[in-house]
């Protein structure tokens, strides 16, 4: 693998706030990297410096080696899509897509092809002569990565693409954004804070607080080997319990009902029953932690042997599934 | 119940009646006015004719409108330049400062209109402010004639109108997103392509709605032509004026009047239809 992108021991302050700090990155070629933080965490802020619109104070961004931390935004073979899609309200759909091109000074039979091919991809060739004020949220996401995606530049930054789509349109458009990437090559980092959507989509992703890495790797890494508390807490659901100075994790699936063998079984009480669909979160409160602990049934176990708030259970846990933090 | 309908006209009876009564019917009456002879001594002869009419078209009123309407061409271009710069740059100021900067542009507007033009007269006499400052500086020769030039009529025009301008142009630039810009550099273009083909076609409507207004209210004004071009730089305004006041022809002092008023109208008209046009493209 080729290292695209290196970021090197970058900061950014503004005034007191340090919302990048001394970070270090490497991005590899072709590859689909989730940003994942919470607000406030500095995911805009490295988009932004990424793209040419914020300088660092510090550190270097090599793009193909070459440092570009000081190269204006319309010198960069970057794009980003914005937050906001950022669309031209008073050119067409067509006419936004074009934009990008035109600024290269192709000429007019290639922007045509290229903006025809990019509408086909991206399923807006039916809109091409309409504004952006006559287009659903959907629609709206899809002429901003039209737009973006049509210079193809070596590196897009998608900052939050799918945060203003409902829950349904995000589910299918994040397979979409996937299968767009393999098709035309060019490596994506995707800015989120859903970690659900980051864990569908991304090869690796980065854990950022307070403008420093928590973590960085695969999905299944960062699931199931979270580097810290942190990173535990806000990836997918985890139960903690104190241990003596020493901080048990454990997951809510890696958890039984009714253990037939377990390294460590307790006993508890269903404090409380939540329905997801395919499976059943049930709330057991135990003397190990003040919190209840979270187990996760399928639906199908549910069915086998049900379970009412207020029941007595059994639940139970091997030492292999625990992940043990000290700080 | 009322309707709906029936409801909202009666709502805006009250300013249509107003309308009317100072509006529409003085315009009326002005119009009727144009269509009668000027009495031998001065009054109004009431026998039907076309000569006012006809009178426009001579060489000489024509010239004084063409004319007119250069300055005020000219004074609106300039105001239009200076006046987008200076919203420009005010909407594009830290958003704490905006208020004042605002209320600075806007500041000479609550003097009174003589005292401002008047101050203009004391800038630029021969041996005014200017001159002063230029022998300060150490300049011998004879002062510069800067008052009474058609350039002073223009300077004078660009100064009273520019904060119309200034707040024209500032509604529709500070609620310009600034991503669009962005959005424009990050598709690779430079900052004067940015702000040809986004941030100026989105405040059109302002610059439209700022240009409208300078020349419609320079192309009628004489006050500034009567002190800073000193009655040398004759404009509709003093014609109408002087037919009214001093030539005692009042039937061709409304002719007059009513072309000025048909120029308004066209141009007001344009304006509000360019900017539904806008706006319902916008809104689909
Ligand atoms: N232009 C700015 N001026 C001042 N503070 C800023 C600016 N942009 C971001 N910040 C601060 O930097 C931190 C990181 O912000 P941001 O990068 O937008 O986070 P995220 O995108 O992860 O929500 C926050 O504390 C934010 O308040
Ligand atoms: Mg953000």
């Amino acid at each position: 693998m080729t290292v695209l992108l290196n970021i090197d021991a970058v900061t950014k302050r503004f005034g007191a706030v340090m919302a990048v700090d001394r970070l270090s990155l490497d991005i590899y070629e072709n590859e689909f990297f989730a940003l994942l933080g919470a607000s406030g965490s500095g995911k805009t802020t490295l988009l932004r410096m990424l793209a040419g619109f914020e300088m660092p104070e510090e550190g270097a961004i090599r793009l193909d080696g070459a440092d570009v931390a000081r190269v204006p935004p319309n010198k960069r073979p970057v794009n980003l899509m914005f937050q906001s899609y950022a669309l031209f309200p008073h050119m067409t759909v067509e006419g936004n897509i074009a934009y990008g091109l035109e600024m290269e000074r192709l000429g007019r039979g290639e922007i045509a092809a290229r903006v025809g091919e990019i509408m086909e991809k991206t399923q807006l060739s039916a809109l091409a002569k309409r504004k952006p004020d006559q287009l659903s949220g959907g629609q709206k996401q899809r002429v901003a990565l039209a737009r973006a995606l049509v210079k193809r530049p070596r590196l897009l930054l998608l900052d939050e693409p799918l945060g203003a789509l409902d829950k349904k349109l995000r589910a299918a458009m994040q397979l979409e954004l996937k299968r767009l990437q393999h098709e035309v090559g060019i490596t994506f980092i995707v800015v989120t804070h859903d970690q659900e959507e980051a864990l569908v989509m991304a090869d690796r992703i980065a854990i950022l607080k307070d403008g420093r890495l928590v973590q960085v790797g695969s999905p299944h890494e960062v699931y199931e080997a979270p580097a810290s508390r942190y990173a535990a807490d806000f990836i997918g659901v985890t139960n903690f319990v104190e241990d003596g100075g020493r901080v048990l994790a454990i997951r809510p699936e890696r958890i039984a009902l009714f253990p037939e063998a377990a390294d460590r079984k307790v006993e508890g009480r269903v404090v409380a029953r939540a329905y997801h669909g395919l499976d059943l979160m049930l709330h057991v409160a135990t003397a190990m932690s003040a919190q209840p602990l979270i187990v996760r049934v399928t639906a199908a176990g549910a069915d086998r042997r049900p379970v009412a708030e207020g029941d007595m259970v059994t639940i139970g846990w091997n030492d292999a599934d625990v992940r043990i933090f000290t700080d | 119940m009322l309707s709906q309908s029936l409801r909202a006209r009666l709502l805006m009876a009250p300013a249509l009646l107003w309308l009317t009564a100072f509006m529409v019917v003085p315009c009326l009456l002005i119009l009727a006015l144009g269509f009668f002879r000027r009495g031998i001594y001065g009054g109004v002869d009431y026998t039907f004719t076309f000569e006012n009419f006809r009178l426009l078209a001579d060489p000489l009123y024509l010239g004084i409108f063409l004319h007119s309407a250069r300055v005020a061409g000219t004074a609106t271009l300039i105001a239009v330049v200076v006046g987008y710069a200076a919203a420009y740059a005010i909407a594009g100021a830290p958003r704490r400062w905006q208020g004042m900067l605002l209320f600075l542009a806007v500041l000479p507007f609550w003097s009174n209109y003589l005292i401002r033009t008047y101050a203009w007269i004391v800038l630029l006499n021969r041996e005014g402010l200017i001159t002063q400052g230029l022998r300060m500086l150490g300049y011998e020769g004879e002062p510069p004639s800067m008052l009474y030039t058609e350039g002073a009529v223009i300077v004078g025009l660009v100064y009273n109108y520019l904060p119309f301008v200034i707040l024209a142009c500032y509604a529709p630039l500070s609620r310009l997103n600034p991503e669009l810009a962005e959005a424009s550099r990050d598709l690779g273009a430079g900052a004067f392509t940015t702000f040809r083909r986004v941030v100026l076609p989105q405040t059109l409507a302002g610059v439209a709605a700022g240009a409208v207004f300078v020349f419609v209210l320079s192309i009628g004004n004489f006050i500034t032509p009567a002190l800073l071009g000193g009655g040398k730089f004759q404009m509709v305004g003093n014609l109408v004026y002087a037919q009214f006041l001093t030539a005692n022809d009042w039937p061709f002092g409304a002719a007059l009047s009513m072309v000025l008023i048909a120029i308004m109208m066209v141009l007001l008209m344009a304006q509000a239809w360019g900017t539904a046009k806008g706006m319902g493209e916008r809104n689909g």
